[in-house]
């Protein structure tokens, strides 16, 4: 018997002729984030990954810790493999069936068998029969329950066979780096790492940017920036943060803009940036955590006027959720606890009481006409910190 | 950031040199449990001991008066909660002020949902608590009262004989706590001879190391303890002892009892030259600490600014200073104190607190203040500059 991890994949399968460049995408991206826990074979067969490990006291619950976090995985089993003959089978069900019960107290069981390999000579419901009864022979206080069983024994006959009890799920979604880049806004509110996280699902690298109003707020508010990319990184891997000091265009729009129009001018400039950094890094869009009428800045029509300034696509995808959906995705991915703490903008010297609800695109090109956009942009981006964030 | 200007002395305070190397040589030389019976534990034994003199000493008590804790919340918990135990046929009713620490706030609410009644004794726009309020709310009933001697947050100083005074005529059977971390080592304080039967004090506000105070408990006043173990401290509070700091925090009481006096006048001065250049240089500020304010705080609240915003443009000029209210537009965190005294809307949230020790000097003050002119119209809402 050999201790390995079952990995399954979804989506990828629906592919054609590009599947063999998604899967090999998916498996230098589990290779890479396992690699650091030691040495492992990675085999594909029949829309599986199966990594075996070739050295001893290999740490498996870290390993499963982070193939769930890897998109395209769609759930992830530790399993026992061995060799397909029924007697194998049948003990190894059984001490896995008297762990369960040994460690967790289960009382009720039942048994689902997948037979892959035809040659096998029984099939699927008589296996699950057979080891079942075999169990109950031999465990007294056990009962099948085929309903609301406490436990499952899966067995799968193929080539090899494997027994496990556990299916974790994962996040599904696509390989990493499978569909390009894009710049992800990233404010440090609960939002925006739910909409980076939700692109990068499907696929997309993330690289993330902050706009930094220090002193204006706290260093703090920084490191929270920087401990909310690092949530990110355990998702995706790595992630670049450019930190892009944003003080003087704020002291500037302050200066030379009407105030109910600060903080629409200011979310434009934000979009000019990161399409900047977006050109220079080679990312073909935008991300932001915007939703529809959330607040001023996130009425329809300052969606249209912010959007007007760039060229790339901008995705929303948090633009028609309730704010409580979003809160249960934040919940889920680990970074509503560190979007809560209270070190946000304290820019409140920046807003003004009554923003522009319903600002026109040509009033705000004018006011912006004030200001040396050109020259502004130039010296952020310029000055733009870049730090590269690994889990 | 060459200069460091240093003005948070009652968030914390920077050891004595003299403390750092005797508390490093204790770390190195005398590891022992002083519960042990060898030699090791015998020369631990001895330094508490000696701690327990020099903290006994500074306030005229008795060592065996002294209860070494891990600071000043624990000692204030460990005051209110083991008292009120040992005592449980004193009365159900007990007092305290708007203005406490919340070490004393928080426990006085929670024991408000555990069947006692609690008073809040409020203060005026001085910080000063109401006497005649005190003395309409103390019973037969009244078990015990608790008082921030020196308030953390605008330095006022409550009329502690007074209170004492009130108390024996109505209630002599009431027991008397004195939150004094923020008093401890800057007024000389004789609880025993005040009349305060329980005290507590801190090592890290008087240039000791943190995570270690003392409870002073007035021989004859019973408490119950609320930390069971190996029975240290004469089983009230079990635990093995933190020789390192409460040896650190015993030298740091003998330094700064030595200059107590000296200390109080330098900072007086450099109070009063400190609101004096604010007459002189800024405009729209309110001094909220009043006249007869402890001379190691200073808490000014400026017009139309989020005191935040300020502190992080100091704190990049080498200046490091608190605010009362953390700036957050999700929740109102205006500080409770400033809310007490009835500060109004447009100063409470641009206020800060500037607080010394005997390290600072009058060049600080006066850059301070420079900073501040050249801040202040750059961060001021309501306008443009």
């Amino acid at each position: 018997m050999k201790k390995i991890i079952l990995v399954r994949y979804g989506e990828i399968i629906l592919k054609g002729l590009n599947r063999p460049v998604f899967e090999e995408k998916l498996i230098s991206n589990i290779k890479k984030s396992i690699y650091t826990l030691g040495k492992v074979e990675v085999l594909k067969s029949q829309a599986r990954i199966y990594i075996e490990p070739t050295q001893e006291d290999y740490d498996f619950d870290s390993a499963i810790e982070k193939l769930r976090k890897i998109f395209g995985i769609v759930s992830v089993s530790q399993v026992w493999k061995i060799e397909t003959d029924f007697e194998q089978i049948k003990s190894y069900s059984l001490e896995l069936a008297k762990e369960m019960v040994r460690i967790n107290g289960n009382k009720t069981f039942k048994v689902e068998t997948k037979r892959g390999n035809k040659r096998f000579p029984m099939e699927s419901p008589e296996i699950s029969r057979e080891v079942g009864a075999y169990i109950l022979e031999n465990i007294p206080d056990l009962n099948v329950d085929v309903i609301k069983p406490s436990f499952i024994i899966y067995l799968e006959v193929r080539e090899n066979s494997y027994v496990y009890s556990k299916i974790l799920p994962a996040n599904g979604g696509m390989p990493l780096g499978s569909n390009g880049k894009a710049v992800l806004l990233l404010s440090g509110g609960i939002d925006s790492p739910v909409a980076g996280w939700m692109i990068a699902k499907r696929g997309v690298e993330i690289e993330a940017v902050h706009f930094y109003s220090y002193p204006y707020t706290s260093e703090r508010a920084k490191d929270k920036v920087i401990e909310l990319t690092k949530i990110l990184a355990s998702y995706c891997g790595k992630v670049n943060l450019h930190i892009v000091p944003f003080t003087e265009i704020q002291l500037e729009i302050r200066e030379k803009c009407p105030e109910d129009q600060m903080t629409i001018i200011m979310r434009r400039i934000m979009m000019m940036i990161a399409e900047r950094i977006a050109k220079k890094v080679e990312a073909l869009a935008l991300i932001t955590g915007e939703c529809v009428g959330q607040v001023a800045s996130q009425t329809i029509q300052s969606l249209a006027v912010t959007n007007a300034v760039v060229e790339m696509p901008v995705f929303r995808p948090l633009i028609g959720m309730d704010k409580n959906e979003v809160i249960d995705i934040a919940r889920k991915i680990g970074t509503f606890e560190t979007s809560i703490l209270p070190y946000e903008d304290c820019c409140t010297v920046f807003v003004a009481k009554h923003p522009k609800t319903k600002p026109q695109l040509q009033k705000i090109i004018e006011s912006e006409n004030h200001l040396d956009l050109e020259k502004l942009v130039d010296a952020a981006v310029e000055q733009t910190e870049v730090m590269h964030i690994r889990v | 950031m060459d200069r460091e200007i240093y003005l948070d002395n009652a968030a914390t305070t920077r050891a004595y040199d003299e403390v750092i190397s005797y508390m490093n040589d204790i770390n190195i030389k005398y590891y022992g449990n002083p519960s042990s019976m060898h030699t090791k534990g015998i020369e631990a034994e001895k330094l508490l001991k000696l701690a327990r003199e020099r903290i006994a000493g500074s306030m005229g008590a008795v060592p065996g008066e002294i209860y070494f804790t891990s600071g000043g919340t624990e000692a204030n918990n460990m005051a209110i909660f083991g008292y009120l135990e040992a005592n449980r046929h004193s009365g159900k009713h007990i007092i305290t002020t708007a203005v406490e620490h919340p070490s004393v706030l928080e426990v006085y609410k929670y024991l408000s949902k555990k069947g006692y009644t609690v008073d809040f004794i409020n203060p005026d726009s001085q910080g000063i608590i109401d006497l005649n309020m005190l003395e309409s709310k103390i019973t037969s009933e009244t078990a015990l009262i608790s008082l921030l001697y020196v308030n953390n947050e605008t330095g006022a100083v409550q009329p502690v004989q007074e209170v004492v005074e009130i108390k024996n005529r109505l209630n002599r059977n009431a027991a008397i706590h004195m939150d004094a971390v923020q008093a401890y080592g800057k007024i000389r304080i004789n609880p025993g001879k005040s009349g305060i039967d329980l005290m507590s004090v801190s090592s890290h506000k008087i240039h000791g190391p943190k995570g270690c105070g003392a409870l002073f408990v007035r021989n004859g006043i019973k408490l119950q303890s609320i930390l069971f173990g190996g029975g240290q401290e004469n089983k009230l509070r079990s635990g093995t002892e933190n020789v390192p700091g409460i040896s650190g925090f015993g030298l740091a009481s003998e330094i700064t009892f030595r200059n107590i006096n000296e200390n109080s006048q330098k900072l007086s001065a450099l109070k009063s030259r400190f609101i004096e250049l604010l007459e002189e240089k800024i405009q729209d500020y309110r001094v909220i600490s009043n006249e007869n304010s402890s001379p190691y705080i200073l808490n000014v609240a400026f017009k139309n600014l989020k005191a935040e915003v300020l502190l992080h443009h100091l704190e990049e000029r080498g200046i490091f200073v608190s605010t009362g209210s953390a700036c957050s537009s999700r929740r109102n965190t205006s500080s409770h104190v400033l809310k007490a005294m009835a500060v109004e809307p447009c100063y409470i949230d641009g206020a800060i607190r500037f607080s010394f020790s005997s390290f600072t000097s009058i060049e600080d003050i006066e850059y301070t203040v420079s900073a501040l002119v050249d801040i202040i119209p750059r961060i001021r809402y309501g306008g443009k500059k």
